[in-house]
C-alpha cells in the first residue's frame, strides 16, 4: 500500500473525530440575543417548539472521553493503512503465538500416545476422551456424534470397512485421505443392463429378485464389476470397493433405486486428508478412538466365529 | 399563518394501514422460524418453507415492509405538517405507495423461491433492486420537494433526520446493488472478496445506521413532542448529535467483519468509530425522554407516551450495547452467537417497533377522523405484553449467545475443544424456548394492535363507502 493512502485514511478519519469536537465547541458557543436555557428558541413548527438548553455536561465528557480512546487506539493499533501500530499487535501474529503456545504445551502428550500402539492406546480411557472430543470437532460433521454414518458417510462402529479396519489402514484412511470412485456405467450398460446388474446385485444380501434378470445381471456383472468387486463380489479394500454382499457396507443405500443410481450414475466418496491439520501424533490418537468405535461389533464377530 | 392548507392524507392512511399489516405478516413469521430452531419439522420438509428462506422473508419484511411503511407514513405526515405545506407531487407519492408495496409483494414470492442475491438486509435479485432504486428516487423528490415549498424558515429537526435516511438510504442501496445480471432472477456482485463483504457491511451497518436509526430518530423529533405536548428539550444537543451521528456511522461498519481477512486497519476503525458513535446515539434519547421532563405524570395515563418513552429506553439501550460489542475482545466473544440476535431485536422490537407502534397509534384517529383509538386499554395491554415479550426475547439471547461464546472457546488441557458445536446447540435449546414465548407474546401484541386499528377505522371505512355507493346510485 502507498503512503499517499495511508495519509489519505488517516487525514479523514482524524479530521471526521475532530471535526466532531469542534462541532461541539462551535454549538455551545454563546450567541448574542438568545435567549435563556428553559425559553424557547422562537421556532415553532405545527405547535412543535425547541428549547435553548445546553447539552447536558456528562453527555459532552462521554462524547470526549471516547474521541480520546479511539485517538489514542488508533495510535497504538494498525490503523491507517498500513501504519502498524506503536504496539505492533497484529490479528494474524496473536493467533500464530496463541497456536504456538498451545501446541508447545500438548505437543508432548500427543507424542506420548503416539509411541503406544493403537489396539493398546484404545483401551486407555483417558486418551479415548481425548480422542472422542477430537473426533467431535473434526470428523462428527460427517461420520456422526457417535461414529454411526449418514447416507454417503460410513458407519464406523459396525466394523464394514470399505478401506479395511486394520489400525495401519484407518490410519492410512484419516491421514491421507481416500478417493473413492464408482464409475457412472449408465452409458456402458444401458438401461437394461442397469435393471440386470441392480437385480443381480439387489440379490446378493439374499433378497429375492426375478431368476432371468439375476442371471443376465451376473453375467454383466463379472465383466463390468468384478475387477473392482470380486468375482464373489466381496470387495477390495485396497481399492475402496466395498463388499456388496454385507447391506451394512452400503453407504448410499440399500433399496432397488439407490443400487440403479449408484450403478446409472457412479459416486464419489472423499474423505479428506487430515496431515495437514491434525498432524501424525493426533491421527495416530484419532485412528485408536475411531478403531475403539467398533470393538464391539469386534468382539460379536470373534464370539460367532467361535460358535460356528 | 394559512391554516387551510389541504394536506394529502391518504397516502399516509394507505402506508399506515399496510405498517399494520405487514407487522402481523413479518412477526408472524418471525415466530415460524423461531419455532423451526426447536422443530425442524416445521418445515413440514416444503423448501419454500425452510428456515434459510424464510429468515430474509422475516427481516425484509419487518424492516422494509413494516419499518419501511412506518416510515413513509410518518415522513409524509410529520413533512407536511412541519412545512406547513402540501406534499410535492401527490401522483409521485401514490407512486411510492404502489411500487413499494410492489417490491414488498415481490419479495414474498422471490424468497420463498430462493432467488436471492445472498447478501443479508440485501437479498433481492437485480430486477426487484432496480424498481427499488426507482421508488426511493421518487420519495426523495417528493420528500425533499415538499421541503423546498415549505412556508416556515426553518427546516424541523424530525425533517433533518428524515432527509439523512432517504438520502443515504439511496446511496447505500444503489453502491451495494452494483451487479451484472445473468438473467432475469440472478447476478454477480461487481465486487469480490474482502471488498465485496466489505460494501456489504459498510451497506448493512448503515442499513441501521440510517433506515433503523435516523429515520426512526425523524419519527421519535415528531411524535415524542406533540404526544407529551412539550418543547424539544435541547435544540443544540440536536445540531451536534444529528451531525455527529450521521458522519460518525459512515465508518462503522467494518465491526461486522472482526477477525476476518478484511485488513487491520479497517478493523480498527470500525471499532473506534462504533465507540465515538455511543455519545451521539445517546444524544437523541436524551433529547426525546428530556422531552418529558415536567410532563412525567403523563407516562401514568397514556399508553401510547408509553411505547414512545419505552422504545428510547431501548434505543439508548441497544445504542450502548453495539459499541460495546464492537470492540474487538467483546466481539471475539460475542460474534457468531444469539447474543448478535438478541442485540438486533433489542433495536428491531425495543426501539422501531415501539417507536412505531407509538406513533401509528397517535396517527390513525387523525387519519380517519376520530377523537382517539377504539380502545385505550387495548393499547395498554399491547405495551405490557411486548415488553414483557421483548424482555423474554433479549434476555434470553443474552444468556444463550455468552453461554455460546464460552463454550466454543473453551479449551481443554490437552489443546481440545472442550464442547463440540452440537453440544452448544442442545444447551441453546432452552434459550430458544423462552425467546419463542417472547416472541409469541410480541406478536399477540401485533394482533391486537391490528384488531384495535381495525375497529378505530371501520365506521369512517362504512361511511366512505356508503359515500361511494350513493354517488353510484
Amino acid at each position: 500500500m502507498s503512503s499517499a493512502w495511508n495519509w489519505y485514511i488517516g487525514i479523514i478519519s482524524v479530521a471526521n473525530i475532530l471535526a466532531c469536537v469542534w462541532l461541539i465547541r462551535w454549538t455551545a458557543r454563546k450567541r448574542p440575543g438568545e435567549g435563556a436555557a428553559h425559553e424557547t428558541t422562537g421556532h415553532e413548527w405545527d405547535g412543535l417548539t425547541e428549547l435553548n438548553n445546553p447539552m447536558p455536561r456528562w453527555w459532552l465528557w462521554l462524547f470526549y472521553i471516547t474521541i480520546v480512546f479511539g485517538l489514542i487506539y488508533l495510535v497504538l493499533y494498525p490503523s491507517f493503512g498500513s501504519y502498524p501500530g506503536l504496539l505492533g499487535w497484529s490479528q494474524y501474529t496473536a493467533w500464530e503465538e496463541e497456536v504456538a503456545a498451545t501446541e508447545e504445551r500438548v505437543a508432548p502428550l500427543f507424542a506420548g500416545y503416539a509411541q503406544i500402539p493403537v489396539t493398546e492406546l484404545a483401551e486407555n480411557d483417558e486418551a479415548m476422551q481425548t480422542g472422542r472430543r477430537l473426533f467431535g470437532n473434526n470428523c462428527a460433521v460427517c461420520h456422526g456424534a457417535d461414529g454411526g454414518g449418514r447416507p454417503g458417510f460410513p458407519d464406523l462402529t459396525n466394523n464394514k470397512w470399505s478401506w479395511g479396519g486394520e489400525p495401519e489402514q484407518i490410519h492410512q484412511s484419516i491421514l491421507g485421505g481416500r478417493n473413492a470412485v464408482m464409475p457412472a456405467l449408465g452409458g456402458a450398460l444401458g438401461e437394461q443392463g442397469v435393471t440386470e446388474v441392480s437385480a443381480y446385485v439387489f440379490s446378493l444380501t439374499g433378497r429375492s429378485a426375478p431368476d432371468d434378470l439375476v442371471r443376465r445381471g451376473r453375467d454383466r456383472f463379472e465383466q463390468q464389476c468384478a475387477a473392482c468387486h470380486g468375482m464373489d463380489a466381496t470387495g477390495n479394500t485396497a481399492l475402496g470397493a466395498p463388499n456388496l454382499t454385507t447391506p451394512e457396507n452400503w453407504i448410499y443405500g440399500t433399496s432397488l433405486e439407490a443400487i440403479r443410481t449408484t450403478i446409472r450414475d457412479g459416486r464419489q466418496g472423499v474423505m479428506p486428508a487430515q496431515e495437514e491439520l491434525l498432524g501424525e501424533d493426533r491421527v495416530h490418537l484419532l485412528t485408536a478412538y475411531v478403531y475403539s468405535l467398533s470393538q464391539e461389533a469386534r468382539a460379536r464377530e470373534a464370539d460367532g466365529a467361535a460358535d460356528e | 399563518m394559512d391554516r387551510k392548507i389541504t394536506y394529502n392524507e391518504t397516502v399516509v392512511r394507505q402506508f399506515a394501514i399496510m405498517t399494520v399489516v405487514w407487522g402481523v405478516v413479518g412477526m408472524g413469521v418471525g415466530v415460524l422460524i423461531a419455532a423451526q430452531l426447536i422443530w425442524p419439522a416445521l418445515n413440514f420438509e416444503v423448501p419454500w418453507l425452510s428456515y434459510g428462506r424464510l429468515r430474509p422473508l422475516h427481516t425484509n419484511a419487518v424492516i422494509f415492509a413494516f419499518g419501511g411503511s412506518a416510515l413513509f407514513a410518518t415522513s409524509y405526515w410529520v413533512v407536511q405538517r412541519t412545512c406547513q405545506t402540501s406534499l410535492f407531487l401527490p401522483k409521485l407519492a401514490s407512486f411510492t405507495f404502489w411500487g413499494w408495496q410492489t417490491v414488498i409483494v415481490l419479495a414474498a414470492i422471490t424468497l420463498p423461491l430462493g432467488i436471492t442475491q445472498g447478501k443479508e438486509y440485501a437479498e433481492l435479485e437485480w430486477p426487484i433492486a432496480l424498481l427499488i432504486a426507482v421508488v426511493w428516487v421518487a420519495y426523495a423528490v417528493v420528500f425533499f420537494g415538499t421541503i423546498a415549498k415549505r412556508k416556515v424558515k426553518h427546516i424541523y429537526v424530525a425533517n433533518w433526520f428524515y432527509g439523512a435516511f432517504i438520502l443515504t438510504v439511496a446511496v447505500l442501496h444503489i453502491v451495494n446493488n452494483l451487479a451484472i445480471p445473468v438473467g432475469l432472477t440472478q447476478s454477480y456482485p461487481v465486487y469480490s472478496g474482502a471488498v465485496d463483504a466489505m460494501v456489504q457491511w459498510w451497506y448493512g451497518h448503515n442499513a441501521v445506521g440510517f433506515f433503523l436509526t435516523a429515520g426512526f430518530l425523524g419519527m421519535m423529533y415528531y411524535f415524542v413532542p406533540k404526544q407529551a405536548n412539550r418543547p424539544i428539550y435541547s435544540y443544540r444537543l440536536s445540531i451536534v448529535h444529528f451531525w455527529a451521528l450521521i458522519s460518525i456511522y459512515m465508518w462503522a461498519g467494518p465491526h461486522h467483519l472482526h477477525y476476518t481477512a478484511l485488513p487491520e486497519w479497517a478493523q480498527s476503525l470500525g471499532m473506534v468509530f462504533s465507540l465515538v458513535l455511543l455519545a451521539p446515539s445517546w444524544g437523541g434519547m436524551i433529547n426525546g425522554i428530556m422531552t418529558l421532563s415536567g410532563a412525567w405524570h403523563k407516562l401514568r395515563t397514556d399508553p401510547i407516551l408509553k411505547f414512545l418513552i419505552v422504545s428510547l429506553s431501548f434505543y439508548g439501550m441497544a445504542t450502548f450495547e453495539g459499541p460495546m460489542m464492537s470492540i474487538k475482545t467483546v466481539n471475539a466473544l460475542s460474534h457468531y452467537t444469539d447474543w448478535t440476535i438478541g442485540h438486533v431485536h433489542a433495536g428491531a422490537l425495543g426501539w422501531v417497533a415501539f417507536i412505531s407502534f407509538g406513533a401509528i397509534y397517535a396517527l390513525i384517529p387523525k387519519l380517519y377522523g376520530k377523537e382517539e383509538m377504539h380502545s385505550i386499554k387495548a393499547i395498554e395491554l399491547h405495551f405490557w405484553i411486548s415488553t414483557i415479550g421483548v424482555v423474554l426475547y433479549i434476555a434470553s439471547m443474552w444468556i444463550a449467545g455468552v453461554m455460546q461464546g464460552l463454550m466454543w472457546r473453551a479449551v481443554n488441557e490437552d489443546g481440545t475443544l472442550t464442547y463440540t458445536f452440537i453440544e452448544s446447540l442442545v444447551a441453546t435449546y432452552p434459550y430458544y424456548m423462552v425467546r419463542l414465548l417472547g416472541g409469541l407474546l410480541f406478536f399477540a401484541g401485533m394482533l391486537l394492535m391490528a384488531w384495535n386499528v381495525w375497529m378505530t377505522t371501520r365506521p369512517a371505512r362504512e361511511t366512505v363507502s356508503a359515500r361511494a355507493a350513493a354517488q353510484e346510485a
